[in-house]
């Protein structure tokens, strides 16, 4: 919270199938990348401060697996996973992402590809989201709304029962 | 809560390539037909047939001057997908916002370090 933002997210729909999102850090490459594949510093902030991370589990290895699940607060949960296909440290970093709130959730696997460039002590990351289908696409999307909707009414709830 | 796809909305709309790319065109302003027609290299019924679907859903506008008709973006028929993406948006930008606390706090610990490794 004390920390100046270095911006906001930029999110793209380049394709049918694509998100990409961008956003630059004020911090050198090797350290978001650490940030991005060490557990401990995950759970610090891949909850979006919209719930609780219950599991973060990083297999850092080609073939290894990743699991991310969160309990947003109003009890919604959300989970992810996925399996690392190319790893060059510091830099790149491609694995799938299966989005489990879905039917067939395997079959709508997204292939995820983080890449952090950086110039002046400063680091841009940028991750390309390409789903085999603008549908796995637009329920990948969905997850992030719903969750938003969740917090937006938690907000809410708190607001009403301050003025009860 | 997730959005109703229906047969003529602003998605359903956007979601043809040639359409997103009269969409484009007409960004940078007011265009006659023809001028779509050769920006896309499309015959002028398949244009006309894809701007019919972009007016169904206000996305685009169309107005005659002289003995032109004119056609325009209305980019508030776009609004419902602009917050689509908004919200999932804002989901990133607070992780990010989390992030650099993270980051900052690992500078710090690599400077009393002593070692950037």
């Amino acid at each position: 919270m004390a920390a100046v933002s270095s911006g906001t997210a930029k999110v793209t729909l380049p394709t049918d199938e694509q998100i990409l999102i961008t956003r630059e850090f004020d911090a050198p490459k090797h350290l978001v990348y650490r940030a991005w594949t060490t557990p401990e510093l995950v759970r610090r902030w891949w909850h979006a401060n919209r719930g609780e991370m219950t599991v973060c589990e990083i297999d850092l290895r080609v073939g290894g697996t990743w699991r991310y699940v969160m309990i947003a607060d109003g009890g919604l949960e959300v989970g992810f996973h996925g399996e690392y296909r190319e790893i060059v440290p510091n830099e790149r970093l491609v694995s799938t992402e299966v989005y489990e709130g879905i039917p067939d959730a395997e079959e709508h696997a997204a292939v995820d590809i983080l890449t952090l460039t950086e110039a002046d002590g400063r680091t841009t990351l940028t991750i390309l989201v390409e789903h085999p289908t603008k549908d796995g696409r637009d329920a990948h999307i969905n997850s992030g709304m719903e969750a938003g909707m969740q917090d937006a009414m938690d907000l809410l709830e708190e607001v009403a029962a301050s003025l009860a | 809560m997730a959005r109703a796809a229906t047969t003529a909305d602003a998605f359903n709309a956007v979601a043809e390539p040639r359409r997103r790319q009269i969409l484009d065109v007409l960004a940078a302003g007011e265009r006659p037909v023809n001028d779509l027609v050769v920006q896309l290299g499309l015959a002028q019924p398949q244009v006309s047939k894809h701007l019919r679907v972009l007016r169904e859903v206000g996305a685009v506008e169309v107005r005659e001057a002289g003995r032109q008709r004119l056609y325009r973006l209305n980019g508030a028929a776009l609004k419902p997908i602009h917050d689509w993406v908004k919200e999932y948006e804002r989901l990133w930008s607070e992780r990010f916002d989390e992030l650099d606390v993270v980051l900052e706090q690992l500078q710090e610990k690599e400077a009393e370090d002593g070692s950037s490794e």
